[in-house]
This record gives structure tokens, sequence and C-alpha cells, in this order.
């Protein structure tokens, strides 16, 4: 089973210093380290902040491109895992062991087994 | 004379009662589906409602389930390319059963498991509540959709889309149905717990419907609570919760009178008190506290067994039950705990306390019925009678009941008589 692992957080927190920062990124490698090691790990990415997105819709037919996302809500989508495990139970363990978890909250998506055109 | 129909019928459903969640449990091992199992199960059913009367009742009728249940699912399966790994297993289960037919009953150890493991996915905590009562009561009770629809006063329509909701997330989203390990039992165990009492609340103390009583979810609550109690010998909670529902059950018959009307616990005749009940509550309120880890569970089954052993309410050892809330709110501090505390305590003679501790709750619990209905109560007690007809009259208007409606409507007069006797009536 694959599912995704959303991870959301409040980014309106004060600007961590240098070594907060670096000590945040070694936790976020040694997660990432743990997922491969379990073989658990399909892909991952950080993504950037709301403030550099861009939301496209389609109405009437027309392309309807706007800044930013739709949804005002505090807790932003900051990146992902994509990981493959047995069930629900070992993804709810590897999202409760996230850095963010314990701050920001992270969504547990299963995801669609549709087979792509290749 | 005989009745072969009938006789077929009062078998199945005295088997599907006492056999259901064992045969899905196993069907939902083997199948890994529950949705498929509970199909499966389900045909069965309906196989044995046509052949019984024909062949003749099978000696193990539950046996003869699981193996029209595997026969069906091999059915469906074969249709869907994608189980043929789960083919090959079924058909070696179906032949075997064939042969356990004639023999001793399947093995004990591994049904319990599988019986574990059902209620552990159905009380899943990634399932909604609503969700997780709805498919133990279905799955694990065999209650039908219907039966199920009516017992939390919903339409059928609405009941069957939710359980449909719940299976597809269960499939979805790969919810196992399996023992947690033991680093998140406990944690586990208290939300199969936690179904459990509110299916029994729902049925000792309607929150909506007619009805005050809802006899037949009050008894599914118990058969849970038993059930589990036997799947989890070592937990002292799940013994505790079972104690709690059997002491407090055993008042049931009491707290209606002959027109079906509510009875204050004061006015109960205690003689009709079920004996058997409550001598089984202590003694498995007994056997958890020999864990020596007390629980929520626990205690409530504490305070309802010093309930069930005093003769009247006046020779209640309220001391005692001021102290079982004292360390229950310690372990869940929550307002309704604090108010049961405060009625204990105005019970056990300190009814200024008792009314200054409610009052603080106020803010919190303002709204709420029982709150109102506390208040006006201790209120009376204290003979405060400025008051007491206004704080009736609005716990009556919150009353989320008919039956309680009438019930506090009924104290609001009493109140009112006692007024004029002590010269503050109107």
């Amino acid at each position: 089973m694959k599912y995704m692992l959303l991870i959301y957080a409040a980014t309106d927190g004060p600007e961590p210093s240098p070594e907060q920062a670096q000590a945040e990124m070694a936790e976020w490698f040694a997660y990432t380290e743990a997922l491969a090691t379990a073989g658990a790990l399909v892909s991952g990415d950080p993504l950037a902040m709301p403030t550099e997105a861009t939301t496209v819709r389609v109405r009437d037919g027309k392309r309807l491109v706007t800044d930013g996302p739709f949804a005002e809500t505090k807790e932003v989508l900051l990146g992902y895992y994509l990981i493959d495990v047995a069930t629900l139970d070992e993804a709810l363990d590897w999202a409760e062991k996230l850095p963010s978890t314990p701050y920001g909250s992270t969504e547990v998506r299963p995801v669609m087994d549709i087979p792509m055109p290749s | 004379m005989t009745d072969p129909a009938g006789e077929a019928a009062a078998l199945l459903r005295d088997t599907v009662r006492a056999e259901w969640a064992a045969l899905v449990a196993v069907l939902v091992r083997e199948l890994r589906d529950l949705e498929l199992a509970e199909d499966c199960a389900q045909d069965a059913v309906v196989r044995a409602l046509e052949r019984w009367p024909a062949d003749g009742l099978p000696d193990r009728p539950g046996a003869w389930l699981l193996t029209t249940a595997r026969r069906r699912a091999i059915d469906r399966l074969r249709r869907q390319a994608r189980y043929v790994d789960k083919l090959d297993l079924l058909r070696r289960e179906a032949a075997r059963t064939d042969e356990d037919l004639a023999g001793g009953p399947p093995g004990g150890a591994l049904l319990d498991d599988d019986q574990l493991a059902l209620i552990f996915g159905c009380c899943h905590p990634a399932l909604s509540l609503e969700a997780q009562v709805a498919l133990t009561l279905r799955s694990v009770c065999g209650l039908s959709t219907v039966e199920v629809a009516h017992a939390f006063l919903v339409p059928e329509t609405t009941m069957a889309q939710r359980l449909v909701r719940a299976k597809r997330k269960i499939r979805v989203a790969a919810i196992p149905f399996r023992v947690p390990p033991a680093d998140a039992l406990a944690e586990r165990i208290d939300a199969v717990l936690a179904v459990i009492y509110l299916v029994f609340n729902e049925g000792y103390a309607a929150s909506a419907g007619a009805a005050p009583i809802r006899v037949e979810l009050a008894d599914e609550a118990l058969r849970l609570a038993h059930l589990t109690a036997r799947l989890l010998p070592d937990d002292p909670e799940a013994l505790g919760l079972l104690a709690l529902l059997l002491l407090t059950d055993a008042r049931r018959v009491a707290r209606l009178d002959a027109e079906g009307e509510l009875v204050a616990l004061e006015e109960q005749d205690r003689a009709r008190w079920d004996r058997r009940k409550i001598d089984e509550g202590l003694a498995v309120l007994a056997a958890a506290a020999r864990h020596e880890r007390t629980g929520p569970f626990q205690l409530q089954a504490a305070v309802a067994a010093l309930h069930d052993r005093a003769p009247s309410v006046a020779a209640t050892n309220w001391r005692a039950i001021v102290v079982l809330y004292d360390a229950l709110h310690r372990l869940q501090p929550t307002a309704i705990v604090a108010l049961n505390r405060a009625v204990a305590i105005a019970f056990a003679g300190q009814l200024d306390d008792a009314l200054g501790l409610v009052d603080a709750l106020g803010t919190e619990l303002g709204e709420h019925h029982l709150w109102l209905a506390t208040r006006a109560e201790l209120l009376h007690r204290a003979g405060r009678w400025a008051a007491v007809d206004a704080a009736y009259a609005a716990a009556v208007a919150a009353a989320p009941t008919e039956a309680e409606r009438r019930f506090l409507e009924r104290r609001r007069r009493r109140a009112a008589a006692g007024a004029v006797r002590f010269g503050h009536g109107q």
C-alpha cells in the first residue's frame, strides 16, 4: 500500500537561528534515512511556501490562474513523503515519527492504485 | 407437531446471536475484506433459511454457516481474477471444515485472536466514533443494518451509507484487522472499551427518542463487554468495564415504574435489583482489582458497587463515593466527573459545598441538561425554595427526551408542594 504523508505546519513562528535550522535539518535527514532503511521510502520533497504557489481552475471552459492556495488556513502544506508499507497502522507510525508532527499535523492519504499509461 | 421452518428459524437466530462475530472474524482473516466477509456470511444465513427446513437441522450450525459462506466467497472471487491467491486458501479451508463438521469445535485460541482482530479493526481510531459504533454492532454483534439504524434512531439509508463509507475507508486506506502490537495495545483497548461504553449508555439512558431505556443496546453492550473481558483477561479495565455495566444494568428494571416512567435512585424498589448481575459484577470487579492497576472503569464500577450494596440512599457510603470520584477526577478531569463528584458531596451531607461546586461548573456546563437537573435537585434538597422552581423549569426545558422531561416535571411539582409546605409557595 502506498500512502502520501502530507506534512502540514504553521509557518508564522519566529525564524529559527542558524543552529536551530541545522538541528532541524539533521532531524529530517535522519527521518528520511530511517524510512529508506526500513524499505518504506518511495519519494519525498519539501515544497516552497504557498506564497510561491499558483492555483489553476477552469470555469466555463476558461482557465483561471490565481496567486497562492485556495484555503485560508494557518497550517500550510510544507512537503510530502510517498511511502510504501503494509497497512494504515505502519503509515500512522511513520506519520507520528515525522519531525513536524509534534507541532504540525500530518495527513495520511492512501494513494490510489491506478495504472498509468507507459 | 413439528414446524421445520419455525425450528430452523429459531436455531438460525440463536446461532447468529452466538456465533456471528466468530463467523465474520474467521472470514475477515481469510478474505482480508470486511465487506466481502459480511456479504458472504449474510448469504450463508439466507441459504440456511432455505436449506435447513428441507434438509434437516445441522448438528453444528455455526460450522455449516462458515462452510457455506466460504463456498459463497469462492463463487464471488472466481469472478474477480485479482483474488486468485485467496481462492486456493479458501478451497482448502472449505474442504477442511467439511471434515470438521463431524469433529469438535475449531481451534479456540485462533478463533479468539480472529475475534479480537475483528473488534480492533471495527474500533480503529482512523474511523469516526459513530462509524466505529455502527460497524461494531453490525460486524461483531451481528445486528442488521435496519436494527443498527433503529438503535440509533436514524433512517436506514443513513445508516447503510455510514456503514458503506466506513467499509470503503477500511478497504481503501488498508485499515488492518489484527491485534495491535504491545506498545499500542493499551491505547487501542481504551478505544474499544469507549465504543462499548457508548453503546451501553445509549441503551441505559437513551439520549433521544421515546423509550427511556433501549434494552437491546444495553444487552449488546453487555455481550460485547463479556466478550472483550474474556478475550483480554489481563486487562483490568476490560474487566472494570464489564463490572461497571453489570453493576449498573442490575438496576435497570427498577428504573422504570409500571407506567414506564423513570424512577429516581432514592425511590427505586431495591428488591427488584438483579442480585445475579450484582454478584457477577462484584466478582468481576474483584478480579480486576487483583491486577492492582486502577482505571476509570474500575473506579466507576466501585461507585456502582457501593450503590448496589446499600439498603437505601440514606444508608449509602457517600464518603467512599466521594473518595472514588476524587480518584476518577484525577484520571479524567472532566466537568461531568466533577458534577458527579459534587452530587456525592451533597449526599455525604455537605450541601452548601456541593452547590458551590456545581455553580462553579456553570460556565463550562451551564447549557448541559445534567448540570441544570443536578442544580435543581440540589437546590430542592437544600430547601432554597425561592430558586428551586426556576431551576427545575430550566432543566425541564433542556431535557433531551420526553421521558426525562416528564421525570423532571414530576420532581418540579413535588418541589412546589414542598415549597408550599415550608411556607414559600406563591
